[in-house]
């Protein structure tokens, strides 16, 4: 039970995501193309008020519901953050969705998204499997 | 009430938008100490089908699942903001980006996405077969690779101030400029 709450968050956060358009295809061959402030603005105030938000929270050494201290473990650099993060911008733009607008799309009722979720859950997969082999 | 659903059934402007995806980080963070991140689900749900003795698979995926509800919840307002609350008008685009998308040949009235791609008439083409299949490998590989997606790394890992997320969100636009200039005409140009 405890983790309705994070069905209710994802909840708000695909209701938003779908509400201002971000699921959109549209939007996404727009945001490529330098045609529209729409995502920038969007990917731009959710940062600013994140990083407040962040800032705020350590400043104030907020503790969670649960009582703990909140640690926000490091992001590491490795290959992976320029080779994968190529391979990620690449499936973005050509799909014109990311992994929230996935899941959203299936619930707007969009039934072709479910090839992109069969295919994304695939190439999880396959990278857990060559994982070992690939440059890190 | 009900214009108040009317007002909700227009799209939101990013500035309404942009501070609401914003809150959800110490939202997370305050009350379960987590933080945001969705291409981790794919993983999680790959731990949990399909492991077979895959080192990167093999971790108590149910102390994650948390973030299997919070994708799961993600679907369900996909739902609500697509259904009850849907926006009443196509997407409004530029002149200017209408010309690029029907240049791929991707018809620019067809409200919140092209049925063409993503509707049922695109199991019947090859071309929408090609890029959400395509598409969607790239977005699970490269993410795992990458250690996140858009949300794990534009939003929280900005957020948090963390420089190789700032570089990896440099190379998720590099993919996508050179997708969407180069690549990408040569995949919409399909049958």
């Amino acid at each position: 039970m405890k983790n309705i709450k994070f069905l209710l968050i994802g909840a708000l956060f695909g209701l938003i995501l779908t509400k201002t358009e971000a699921v959109s295809w549209y939007r996404i061959q727009e945001m490529f193309r330098f045609q529209s402030f729409h995502m920038y603005g969007i990917i731009g105030s959710a940062v600013v008020v994140g990083l407040i938000s962040v800032l705020l929270i350590r400043f104030f050494k907020i503790k969670s519901l649960g009582g703990e201290d909140i640690v926000i473990p490091d992001k590491t650099f490795n290959k992976g953050s320029v080779i994968g993060g190529t391979i990620f911008g690449m499936g973005w733009a050509l799909a014109g969705a990311c992994p929230g607008p996935l899941y959203a799309l299936a619930g707007a009722g969009y039934p072709a998204i479910w090839l992109a979720i069969a295919s994304a859950l695939f190439g999880t997969w396959l990278y857990s499997y060559l994982r070992p082999k690939l440059p890190h | 009430m009900s214009t108040f659903i009317e007002w909700l059934s227009q799209p939101w402007p990013w500035y309404v938008s942009g501070p609401l995806i914003g809150i959800t980080v110490p939202l997370l963070l305050i009350t379960g100490n987590k933080m945001l991140g969705i291409s981790s689900s794919l993983r999680h749900t790959c731990a949990a089908v399909y492991p077979k003795n895959i080192p990167f698979l093999k971790y108590n995926w149910k102390a994650e699942s948390w973030n299997l509800f919070f994708a799961g919840g993600i679907f369900l307002g996909g739902l609500l903001g697509g259904s009850l609350l849907a926006n009443p008008d196509a997407v409004a685009l530029t002149a200017e980006a209408q010309a690029s998308v029907e240049a791929l040949g991707v018809s620019a009235q067809d409200g919140l996405l092209p049925e063409s791609l993503f509707g049922w008439e695109a199991f019947g083409s090859l071309r929408a077969w090609i890029i959400l299949v395509l598409g969607g490998f790239m977005i699970g590989f490269g993410a795992r690779y990458a250690g996140g997606c858009t949300s794990g790394h534009a939003i929280m890992g900005l957020s948090s101030l963390q420089w190789p997320s700032l570089v990896t969100v440099i190379f998720f636009f590099i993919g996508g400029l050179l997708m969407t200039h180069v690549l990408a005409p040569f995949f919409y140009a399909l049958p």
